[in-house]
């Protein structure tokens, strides 16, 4: 029997998720600490979201474990990680016409048994943050693709908006949350990430785009790299998102120029 | 942008709505009730007074009363377990009967009327006149298990999978209707076809009172189902994250469905579209919530299956129409209209 073990964040150890034969995920070992922003990356396929639903007790690896604060996450029970821990998902139909604000509130249902006392708050505010506030009455399967981002994202941060009371790190998993944002709110949702990491909450997000986990990510994941046991590799982003890196997982000639400000940026083709 | 009623208004005006039915219910009929006659039976009937033999005290709680108590119970069970299935499929399209209750209880009533004879002497002697209720029921139980059954798959029921397992279950049960119509002499029918129609007309008490109750205790048990299938409108795996223990809804869902429109539909036969048509009234003046769409789905239905039944038994007295017949003619025009004006919100 070993010891419990009583390591805090959230990690898997040799995750592995197959339907049948087909491996979505294999031999996944990846440890994060709350406070920071962690970059996913990886081609198509690489199994990003796969990876995300582990981390965050949707799926239960196949084989391996995940682990928050040393427990298994499935072990904490669903209610209780809801607390603590949000998923925003890649696409996200919502049936029937709610509003964006009705969107929104869902996002409080774990806490509906010990409300807070300024519910009603947590959601406007969330709005402001993501600036979805003027399409609050608007019915969500109305809104554009960047717009509904823009609302779900609003239902995560309402779930997690206030530090929990035990002092338990909160979770914000995101898949993809910049794919359908103009180039504004892509920045804008990439600034607000830091700033909640800033007060401590643990941000895992998927991302396309090198250069916003370049300027953005304080470590990053990258899945489907070549020639490493279980194709993956974790560490600071300046250190892991070389080009030499990027061209073996990508395929993709890589160049990175320092621009004006100071800031790296990579060039492709 | 939605100019929605707050559920509160929404509510208050399906009670009003429902109380005018009963009042518009209570007075029509083969003997007419004067509304100060109503009054006085009322008021009587408040004192347990038993010495008021008048026709229409009589009247009123021998045959009108009995009749109302099975309309609203009918008419709630039906409004209530259509969101519930609306809700957990996440489809417009869903109704009680996708989930094989009604197919499930009619081609059981239907073996009973033309079989019965035959394959069950014993049953009749036993149950007496109970022998059809408890065929339905037990049909409409069975038929339902069945689709559950067939739509598990890995742990998990898959939805898709329950609505096409309802649509191939609910075809088989009625070409057995079909064939037992084939077999049945006119008078068998006769019968099954009324059935197949529904109606009040089996109101007796002692049916009401089991109706009653099971349609309350399902309400009360749906009661606790409306907050989670909120989240379930965000989709399964959203609700998870959300905490929702989204199987132990869905069996929910699923077996307090059963048992109301079972209990209903044993007792007054197949009434059409109230589970399909009141929650979408809701809806469309409410939103989606269902915490509001719930109750006021239970009030609307009441009313409507009320209203066509006063109309299904004066309008062309003596003889009584189907109420089948009563529900889709006066629900699905309203609807229709409905759908014009709110095109938008759907």
């Amino acid at each position: 029997m070993k010891a419990p073990d009583l390591e805090l964040g959230l990690r898997c150890e040799d995750a592995e998720v197959r339907i049948g034969a087909k491996a979505l995920l294999s031999r996944a070992t990846v440890r994060l600490a709350p406070g920071r922003v962690t970059a996913i990356l990886g081609p198509n396929g690489a199994g990003k979201s796969t990876l995300l639903s582990v981390l965050s007790g949707q799926r239960e690896p196949t084989a391996g474990r995940a682990l928050l604060d040393g427990r298994p996450l499935r072990a904490h029970g669903m209610p209780a990680l809801a607390l603590r821990r949000a998923l925003m998902p890649q696409e996200s139909a919502v049936a029937f016409d709610f509003s964006a604000r009705d969107v929104v509130a869902l996002g409080r249902y774990p806490h509906r048994l010990a409300p807070a006392p300024d519910e009603d708050a947590i959601v406007a505010a969330a709005m402001a943050l993501t600036d979805v506030s003027a399409l609050a009455p608007r019915v969500l399967n109305t809104l554009s693709g960047g717009e509904k981002a823009r609302v779900h994202m609003a239902r995560v941060l309402a779930q997690l908006w206030h530090p929990r009371a035990d002092g338990a790190a909160r979770w914000l998993l995101l898949d993809e949350p910049t794919a359908a944002l103009d180039l504004a709110h892509q920045h804008a949702a990439m600034r607000l990430l830091r700033g909640w990491a800033g007060q401590g909450v643990g941000v895992v997000v998927v991302l396309h785009d090198l250069n916003l986990a370049r300027r953005y990510a304080d470590e990053v994941v990258v899945l489907g790299v070549p020639d490493i046991p279980g194709g993956l590799c974790q560490g600071p982003t300046a250190e892991v998102l070389a080009p030499p890196l990027i061209e073996a997982v990508w395929r993709m000639p890589c160049q990175s120029v320092v621009g004006a400000d100071g800031i790296e940026q990579y060039l492709f083709g | 942008m939605s100019q929605r009623f707050p559920p509160r208004a929404v509510l208050a005006g399906c009670a009003l709505l429902l109380a005018f039915a009963l009042a518009l219910g209570a007075v029509s009929g083969a003997y007419a009730i004067s509304l100060p006659q109503l009054w006085k039976v009322l008021a009587s009937l408040g004192q347990g007074a038993a010495a008021d033999k008048s026709p229409e005290y009589l009247v009123f709680v021998n045959i009108r009363l009995p009749r109302l108590v099975l309309g609203v119970a009918a008419g709630a069970g039906l409004g209530m377990a259509g969101t519930l299935m609306q809700g957990l499929f996440r489809n417009p399209l869903a109704d009680p009967g996708l989930v094989g209750i009604s197919s499930g209880a009619a081609l059981a009533a239907g073996v009973t009327i033309v079989l019965g004879a035959w394959f069950m002497p014993v049953l009749p002697r036993t149950l007496g006149s109970w022998t059809l209720v408890v065929m339905a029921f037990g049909g409409g139980l069975s038929v339902t298990l069945l689709i559950y059954a067939l739509s598990r798959s890995e742990g998990g029921t898959r939805m898709a999978l329950m609505l096409l397992a309802g649509i191939a279950v609910n075809a088989l049960a009625g070409a057995g209707l079909g064939f037992l119509s084939v077999m049945a002499t006119d008078e068998q029918l006769r019968s099954l076809q009324f059935w197949l129609l529904g109606s009040l007309g089996g109101a007796r008490w002692s049916a009401v009172i089991l109706v009653g109750v099971a349609v309350l205790l399902s309400c009360v048990a749906a009661a606790s189902l409306a907050a989670p299938l909120n989240a379930i409108a965000l989709g399964e795996s959203q609700a998870a994250l959300l905490g929702v223990d989204v199987e132990r809804i869905k069996r929910r869902a699923i077996v307090v469905t059963a048992v109301a429109v079972g209990a209903v539909t044993a007792t007054t036969g197949i009434i059409g579209f109230v589970g399909l048509i009141a929650p979408h009234w809701v809806r469309m003046v409410a939103g989606p919530d269902h915490r509001a769409v719930l109750p006021a789905s239970a009030l609307l239905g009441a009313a409507l299956v009320l209203v066509s039944d006063t109309v299904a038994r004066t309008a062309m007295a003596p003889a009584e129409l189907p109420l089948g017949v009563l529900t889709a003619f006066i629900g699905v025009p309203m609807f229709l209209l409905m759908l014009r004006h709110f095109r938008g919100r759907i």
